[in-house]
């Protein structure tokens, strides 16, 4: 897809955002694993959008309707394309990863998953991963498992088949911990729950900004992901599922858009993927998103996924120089994540003298409080990277840390 | 270090982040309640033996960053042997001054607590600085469950 050479320099001229000062230093910005910032293309379609094409979409006979409902189907193609899925009726937009995830819940979860029955998660899950399936096993009198890991930040595979039961009718496993950076092996935990007949979904918010994601290849059931992480705006997100598993499931959220026709007696329900978009959608944003996968192709994934890891390398290296630093990004295949601790300090301590040295960083449990008790941890500092970070965001990074040495010295 | 950084974690912050004063649970305390800090995930526990109205003993155990046990410590040092009514009164002059900054607070009635005066510069640690103080009241008026800064 991309011919030139990955240039971060002209990376970093592609995201106005990037180029202010903060607190009299330039922005060290390292928290994309909350939200990513976004490249003038993206921002640029928002724009356009609003600018002429603006109107509702698939209601319209005028000029305008017809025009905005081509860009948001344009949209519904450009993601099946990025994600290689079958067909656009499997690619659901919805506000984002935790709505898609609630959205599989409430109608694949409450058809499928009864008194007695078991859902599987991981211990590595993101709250939004793991909330939406304890709601469902407690509207329903199912049993939530969780698969741990280890100490490096692994699933502990090994357990994975005795945990997959005759019960078991759903596994929820992320694709990258945001906590910790973990990748798992989905395609590989995907065949052996198929095996056992289980059907899995993957939460993939933390995949898609750093290395290609190909739906068919994991034969995920489901693949949840938000727009924001992946350099598009907020407010949009994509649930994509086989269409052999979205077809037999009910509606969710009723309203415009989602039926044929509705009289007092009956409603008939629209096709896929409709059927799941109630409402007007978040046209703008699914334009957006398009715009953000055009950006990541331009660029190129493979490229940007080598200087994902060539980063991880060099701030693992450069944080191991650091005395009395913790470093819980261990696993075997990491991707966009550095979690850690300073010693006698605590993470939030660190976050504010770093945020006054320009440097932004997540300080907290992550919303992954299941895992960090795993370590015994509260909290951790949690440095996240993108295609736009540079070794000296790293350098940055490490020269403030030794600022938090001074003041807790 | 930036001349808000040094308001923050002046030399008496740090000093009792590190080492917190009463950081134990009271013997024979007939009061408790749990702070949360959800934004964290930090939590304290506040144990207190009340006679009659007064304060007789306080303590606090838990987790959190040098802020929060800061604001702990002094706090139990300050509240020991006060009425009821002085505490909460107390606790309306720290959260003003975290919340809103010095100006308007007697600070000599705050004693040593005026070392959180700097938290005031720092929005996203004002929940840090009240947590301990969100489990006294909580403490104080008998509620029994978990109280948390949002």
């Amino acid at each position: 897809m991309s011919g030139a050479p990955f240039d971060v320099a002209r990376v970093r001229a592609d995201f106005p955002i990037l180029h202010q000062e903060v607190r009299g230093r330039p922005l060290v910005y390292l928290d994309s694993a909350a939200t990513t910032q976004k490249p003038q293309a993206v921002i640029d379609a928002l724009v356009r959008y609003y600018t002429h094409d603006n109107a509702n979409v698939h209601r319209g006979v005028h000029a305008l309707s017809e025009r905005s409902t081509q860009a948001y189907e344009g949209a519904r193609e450009r993601v099946r394309r990025f994600i290689n899925a079958r067909d656009t009726k499997e690619i659901i937009f919805v506000r984002g990863c935790t709505e898609a995830i609630n959205l599989v819940a409430q109608t694949f979860g409450r058809t499928r998953v009864g008194p007695g029955d078991e859902v599987l998660i991981t211990a590595m899950e993101h709250h939004s991963d793991i909330v939406p399936w304890q709601m469902l096993c407690q509207q329903v009198g199912a049993t939530l498992r969780m698969l741990p890991v280890d100490e490096r930040g692994d699933l502990r595979l090994e357990q994975l088949e005795p945990m997959l039961t005759e019960r078991t009718r759903l596994l929820a496993v992320t694709h990258v911990s945001n906590a910790l950076g973990t990748v798992n092996p989905v395609r590989d935990i995907v065949k052996r729950a198929h095996a056992k007949g289980v059907p899995v979904l993957v939460d993939g918010a933390q995949a898609l900004a750093h290395f290609r994601v190909d739906v068919q290849d994991l034969d995920c059931d489901f693949y949840a992901f938000s727009g924001h992480k992946m350099f598009g705006p907020t407010g949009i997100g994509v649930l994509y599922g086989k269409a052999s598993v979205l077809e037999p499931m009910p509606p969710w959220q009723g309203g415009g858009d989602m039926i044929l026709s509705v009289t007092m007696e009956k409603t008939v329900y629209n096709r896929l993927p409709y059927r799941f978009e109630a409402g007007t959608p978040d046209i703008s944003g699914a334009i957006g998103l398009a715009a953000a996968m055009d950006y990541l192709d331009a660029v190129g994934l493979d490229a940007i996924s080598a200087h994902d890891q060539e980063l991880l390398e060099y701030g693992t290296r450069a944080l191991e120089g650091v005395p009395g630093l913790r470093l819980f990004s261990r696993a075997r295949e990491r991707s966009g994540v550095l979690s850690f601790l300073m010693e006698d300090v605590h993470a939030h301590d660190v976050g504010t003298i770093l945020d006054r040295e320009g440097v932004a960083i997540r300080a907290g449990h992550h919303c992954a409080q299941p895992l960090l008790s795993c370590f015994g941890v509260a909290a951790t500092v949690r440095a996240s990277l993108a295609l736009y970070n540079t070794h000296e965001d790293i350098d940055a990074l490490v020269r403030g840390l030794h600022k938090v040495r001074e003041v807790f010295a | 270090m930036s001349s808000d950084l040094q308001d923050l974690y002046q030399e008496v912050v740090l000093e009792h982040g590190k080492r917190p004063r009463n950081f134990r649970e009271v013997e024979g305390a007939n009061r408790r309640a749990d702070g949360y800090n959800p934004l964290c995930g930090d939590q304290l526990t506040v144990t207190l033996r009340m006679d009659g109205d007064v304060i007789k003993d306080v303590g606090f155990v838990g987790q959190g960053c040098a802020i929060s046990r800061a604001s702990a410590s002094l706090m139990t040092g300050a509240v020991k042997e006060m009425s009821r009514a002085d505490a909460e009164r107390l606790f309306e002059r720290v959260h003003k001054l975290v919340t809103e900054g010095p100006e308007g607070v007697d600070m000599e009635a705050l004693g040593k607590l005026a070392v959180l005066s700097g938290v005031n510069e720092f929005p996203s640690r004002v929940k840090c600085a009240s947590l301990a103080w969100h489990a006294l009241r909580a403490a104080l008026e008998g509620k029994e469950s978990s109280v948390s800064t949002e």
